[in-house]
């Protein structure tokens, strides 16, 4: 017992690189696969929750764009949506990291007032933004289509409401379309987060390299898989991981859910509930 | 392939080109696309007899079956795809192998993991050391279209077992009153009336198995990715024409293909969708 919380110290924090620098090589213990494959999960959570922040408002503008009359938003947002909705994931990841790779090096100074920040493209090519920003598109153009269909979807007697008590522009879509929007989305959206958790094991798989071994959970499986020739101990430890983590994605996003539909007379409340299959992408 | 591609000295701009996209590894290239549509039309038939399978045990009357269809519906959903891609070759493999030496090498006695390896006798190693390249091929394309199969199984089979709970009860409940055993029902009732309701679900999956075939790459099959790789990197073992980096160029043909694919596919779904709402009682049905 004692020597596992020598390992937790050890490679507790492995995937960030802290801790001990080289990888358990002989005598794998389960111990050592249950902590760094956990390390490595501070990745996928990484991945996954940035790309949804950014990835929810960006998904309302391309759902709003797509439903636009003019065809200056509307073309620009139709294709976005179609690009990374057929196409696969995986492919757009190597593409994009090729892409990052033969960009000129240049370097932009950002100067924010007190601080002068240096960016270079070549950052572009680490996995902690370039995946990031794969991951972001992807999941905006999948949410995007979600919201586009809910919008599509709000009654139009509420629209009418809000007509009726003079409700316009931006103030009609933050009282009425927008919450109504995302009531009736969010059963779909939270299905799309459950994916993107899962989509973000894919990153180290392709062209983005996993510096100084700092990978994902599933990198840290296939390590120990290859070390130890017998997958029958990470691959389900990775399984026992991600349902631990669908399980909270749910209960979190089941709280939400409750306090959309608050103001909906008690039998009109939707439980929310998850589409059993999955999608990879 | 072509006779002025003999002398590349005269060689310029587009016929440069047209020499150096048929070179004979361009054509290896060309033909793993085929190896691609091959996995598409093998893992789709395959996935719909697993799914139908899982689908059926979910519902059967024995509860060891049931509890068995269960489980294999429900394992693929809280967990990532790729770690069953990963995991389901390499423990197929071990699988067949194991059970091979069980049979083929009963007399040793030896244990078959020892420490970090996985010992077999030769006899018992798929395929055997002594077989040809292409058997090789083919066992790794077997095992990762076991693969496929096995994860869209599952899809298939929440989708089918959901079809077929939206059968409207009524209807069953007719056919027990004309007196129908439960296997007439399954197959006359159930079945002809569950496919509407399995259509929209199922084009999605054929539009996610589409996208899940680069996957092949992770399996170890020289797949499109895998040439595109190799043909567009600048150091690369299968090519000697010193270019730049080009795997951008070479992934952008990918990207292509792909949403081409899946274009095409939607299109095909929408117009079957169609026809198939023709005369249904459904808001479809009616705007038609």
């Amino acid at each position: 017992m004692s020597s596992c919380l020598q390992t937790l110290t050890d490679y507790g924090l492995r995937s960030i690189g802290y801790g001990e620098r080289l990888l358990p090589k002989a005598d794998i213990t389960l111990c050592e696969q249950f902590v760094l494959i956990g390390s490595g999960m501070i990745w996928n959570i990484y991945f996954a929750i940035l790309a949804l922040l950014f990835g929810f408002f960006f998904a309302t503008v391309l759902a709003l764009g797509k439903n636009s009359n003019l065809s200056l938003l509307n073309v620009p947002c139709r294709a976005f949506i179609f690009i990374f909705r057929g196409s696969p994931l995986f492919i757009q990841f190597f593409f994009a990291y090729d892409l990052f790779v033969i960009l000129p090096r240049l370097g932009v100074d950002i100067d924010l007032g007190f601080l002068v920040v240096s960016v270079e493209t070549r950052l572009l090519t680490k996995a902690w933004l370039g995946a990031l920003i794969v991951l972001f598109f992807n999941t905006s153009a999948y949410a995007g289509e979600i919201f586009y269909g809910a919008l599509r979807a709000v009654p139009s007697h509420d629209l009418e409401s809000a007509d009726a008590f003079g409700f316009t522009g931006i103030k009609k879509f933050r009282r009425i379309i927008w919450p109504t929007m995302l009531r009736l989305a969010w059963p779909s959206y939270t299905n799309e987060a459950i994916f993107m958790f899962h989509a973000t094991t894919l990153v180290f798989f392709t062209g983005f390299p996993a510096w100084q071994q700092k990978g994902d959970a599933i990198y840290y499986a296939s390590y120990f898989a290859d070390k130890t020739f017998n997958p029958f101990v990470p691959y389900p430890i990775v399984g026992f991981y991600f349902i631990l983590l669908t399980l909270i994605i749910i209960g979190l996003f089941g709280l939400i859910n409750r306090q959309l539909n608050k103001h909906l007379p008690n039998n009109e409340r939707k439980r929310l509930k998850i589409n059993k299959y999955n999608l990879i992408r | 392939m072509f006779s002025y591609c003999a002398d590349p000295k005269t060689l310029e701009g587009l016929m440069w080109l047209s020499c150096y996209v048929t070179t004979a590894k361009h054509m290896s290239f060309y033909y793993s696309f085929l190896v691609v549509m091959g996995l598409l039309s093998l893992a789709a038939p395959l996935a719909m007899a697993f799914g139908f399978a899982g689908a059926t045990a979910a519902r059967s009357s024995l509860k060891i079956v049931r509890a068995f269809g269960k489980g294999y519906l429900a394992m693929i959903r809280g967990i990532p795809d790729i770690v069953f891609f990963l995991f389901i070759p390499i423990a197929l493999d071990q699988a067949f192998e194991y059970l091979r030496h069980k049979v083929l090498c009963s007399d040793v006695t030896e244990a078959v993991r020892q420490g970090n390896d996985f010992v077999v006798c030769a006899a018992a190693k798929l395929p055997l050391n002594t077989a040809s390249e292409w058997v090789h091929d083919i066992y790794g394309f077997s095992l990762a279209l076991l693969a496929f199969g096995f994860v869209f199984g599952a899809f298939a089979g929440n989708v089918i077992s959901g079809a077929m709970a939206a059968v409207p009860k009524a209807q069953i409940e007719t056919g027990e009153a004309y007196g129908f055993s439960s296997s007439q029902i399954f197959r006359r009732i159930l079945i002809p009336q569950m496919w509407i309701y399995a259509l929209p679900g199922l084009s999605n999956l054929w539009m996610i198995l589409i996208k899940a075939t680069p996957l092949l790459f992770l399996l170890g099959i020289e797949d499109i990715v895998y040439w595109a790789k190799e043909l567009g990197g600048i150091k690369t073992g299968v090519y000697e024409y010193p270019h730049p980096d080009w795997r951008a160029w070479y992934f952008g043909v990918l990207m292509i293909f792909y949403l081409s694919l899946t274009y095409l596919s939607q299109s095909v779904l929408d117009k079957l969708s169609t026809r198939l709402s023709k005369g249904q009682a459904t808001m479809a049905g009616k705007a038609v």
